[in-house]
């Protein structure tokens, strides 16, 4: 008891008059690529309030592409500067590393951003709502669907310009998520770019019921989930005294050395290891979208407004697993033995779940949903084989990945009928026929989904199951294998529904974007090719940044 | 006092949390049972603080008590839109997109 009094008085004694309290260092060069994303949030804040409705969707879209570059220009500098080598380090007082895998995965997550939001900012597609052009967003959010201020909104011609500034604080969080350095800053991070993600959810302009209830859903399992990675959060705590990394780390290896005999009953404490190490990853595996966990992937891949689905599926994911990887690899190496098996069942239930029930739909972005569930466990694979080529597999993936991603869901906002997009799949038969231009591009992202040779996926997958392999984990890659070609079934089976059945007389058109999309499109198209006709050269970059620092 | 009942009544009101979000059908009353859940992880933060002798948990609930103030103005307004729509906040009604 008297230790505990004297732990007390750590902070009851303080009469006297505290003594200086030092500035905090702050590394504002290193943060740079996260400063400037955020602080064009806040100024996208601002111009909604300053400018008037009229150029206020010119102002954001160059604000945010503004924005994206030069923080992707940062990152570029960063990178050559050495600090993605040489030069690693922690920053803004341990919160925050600056390594490899964070540029790396820093650098991904704001080129995918910049290409969304070209898909973001499309208002082709939508025929124009009294003679004023509109995006894929609400008019008003705040309207009720079908309501008299909903129609009074779409006849002035509002709309959502908001999306810009709330997608830009999402990348500011994904962007620290990867490299949050410790317990507090990841779970910041996490709701810093989960909460604009539930907004942006819920206000497509079409189909306004289903982007609700969607919304609804994620917000309500988003928040549950976090809420157990916090407790584990907790528990790690209790466990280690800090929530460093580095710190927890060190009683996870060392055991607990030299222990105050009154915190015996919880520093060094198994249980609290175990129990608390579960409710984080599960936290982490939620946002993946890994099996145990994915309940709530399809319904919102489905209702959301679909550029903001290939936002969220690609840009999401690599931020998720950027944090996973971390975790995994710098806290909690010392009790691989623990989480190897679970993570092992977690893959596999993954993999193979996403690949079967993918079969059964009927929705195309269902079907894309499941299909990144199946993708998730893929991934999976290389971040268990805990090993330098795991780290670089896993990074080399998540790029291929994303650009695939976001390329398919920009063609499904092109293929539209009457109610807005066509999204099932029946729809789509003989699309190749009426538009071979589109239904190509959509048949190369779905080659590269089902990693045929010559695209990204093939390299990715190829990159992934070796690592697996080398760590001794070769009945995981035979599983992987063999849910990879019950992925390719689906995957085929959509080519040739495009290609190989006659067009229905009430079919869908296929609406002709700007350049925007168009550009995104492209650009989907030419990463999935040049990563799989060359990827040496980005295998390397990915080999190089595949080192962690603790 | 032990500070360790502290711990199993943050363990209590977690669990408690975690139920209703399963068992209760509004869709307030569920966003209430996650807020309970965070509020469990504040108590066992600041408990631990005790414990061990340091403020990291203490500054840590401060920051948990920011973020469920941000999450219930983005849950807020995302369920109070859904009620306007539909005219109830049940979360087994929202099923539309149900197979």
């Amino acid at each position: 008891m008297s230790s505990v009094a004297s732990v007390h008085s750590l902070w009851t004694v303080a009469a006297e008059v505290p003594g200086r309290i030092p500035a905090p260092h702050i590394e504002y060069a290193q943060l740079s690529p996260t400063l400037i994303v955020l602080g064009a949030a806040v100024i996208g804040i601002l111009v909604e309030t300053v400018l008037p409705r009229s150029s206020r969707y010119y102002a954001q879209l160059a604000l945010s592409v503004v924005a994206l570059a030069a923080a992707f220009a940062a990152v570029i500098g960063l990178a050559a500067g050495g600090f993605g080598s040489s030069k690693a380090r922690i920053a803004a007082m341990g919160a925050i590393a600056v390594d490899g895998p964070a540029l790396f995965l820093q650098g991904t997550i704001l080129l995918v951003s910049l290409v969304a939001v070209f898909t973001f900012a499309e208002r082709r597609l939508d025929p124009a709502a009294h003679g004023k052009k509109v995006d894929s967003f609400a008019a008003q959010a705040a309207a009720v669907p079908g309501g008299a201020a909903e129609q009074a909104a779409v006849k002035a011609g509002f709309t959502t310009t908001e999306v810009f500034p709330i997608a830009l604080f999402a990348i500011g969080g994904m962007l620290i998520f990867p490299s949050a350095n410790d317990l507090l800053m990841l779970f910041v991070a996490l709701e810093v770019f989960s909460l604009p993600l539930y907004i942006l959810c819920a206000l497509a302009r079409r189909q306004r019921l289903l982007s609700q209830e969607a919304a609804v859903k994620y917000f309500l399992l988003g928040a549950f989930s976090s809420a157990f990675l916090l407790f584990g959060i907790a528990l790690l705590y209790g466990y280690a005294g800090t929530v460093t990394y580095a710190g927890i780390a060190e009683v996870v290896s060392d055991g607990a050395k030299q222990i105050d005999p009154a915190l015996a009953g919880t520093m060094g404490n198994d249980a609290l290891l175990l129990i608390g190490a579960a409710l984080v990853l599960m936290g982490l595996l939620f946002k993946v979208g890994a099996v145990p966990f994915h309940m709530w992937t399809p319904d919102v891949y489905q209702g959301a407004p679909t550029p903001v689905t290939g936002f969220m599926a690609a840009a999401t994911k690599v931020a998720a697993f950027g944090a996973l990887l971390r975790l995994l690899y710098v806290v909690l190496p010392g009790m691989r033995w623990d989480w190897r098996p679970v993570m092992w069942g977690v893959a596999i239930v993954t993999m193979l779940g996403g690949a079967i029930v993918a079969i059964t739909q009927t929705d195309i972005k269902r079907l894309l949903a499941y299909s990144s569930i199946a993708h998730a466990g893929f991934i999976l694979a290389g971040v268990i084989a805990t090993s330098e080529d795991g780290i670089s597999s896993v990074l080399f993936y998540l790029g291929a990945y994303s650009f695939v991603t976001l390329g398919a869901f920009a063609v499904v906002t092109l293929v539209r009928d009457a109610g807005g997009e066509a999204t099932h799949l029946s729809k789509w038969a003989g699309l190749g026929r009426r538009s071979p231009l589109v239904a190509a591009v959509f048949a190369v992202f779905l080659l590269a989904f089902a990693g045929i040779p010559l695209t990204s996926g093939f390299a990715g997958k190829f990159a992934v199951f070796k690592a697996a392999a080398q760590s001794g984990a070769g009945w995981l890659v035979v599983i992987g294998v063999i849910s990879s070609a019950i992925a390719a079934f689906f995957y085929i089976r959509v080519i040739v529904l495009m290609f190989f059945s006659e067009p229905k007389a009430d079919g869908p058109t296929v609406a002709v974007p700007s350049p925007l999309t168009t550009t995104a499109i492209a650009i989907g198209v030419a990463v999935t090719l040049v990563l799989g006709l060359a990827p040496q050269y980005f295998l390397d970059l990915a080999g190089q940044a595949g080192v962690f620092i603790r | 006092m032990n500070p360790v009942y502290y711990l199993y009544l943050a363990a209590l009101l977690f669990t408690i949390g975690g139920a209703g979000v399963l068992i209760r059908r509004n869709a307030i009353v569920v966003f209430m049972c996650i807020e309970l859940m965070l509020n469990a992880c504040n108590l066992a933060f600041v408990t631990f603080s005790r414990m061990h002798g340091n403020l990291d948990g203490q500054i840590i609930a401060f920051f948990t008590m920011v973020v469920a103030a941000a999450e219930v103005v983005v849950g807020l307004a995302i369920i109070v839109s859904i009620f306007r729509t539909r005219h109830t906040a049940s979360v087994d009604d929202a099923s539309l997109m149900k197979l």
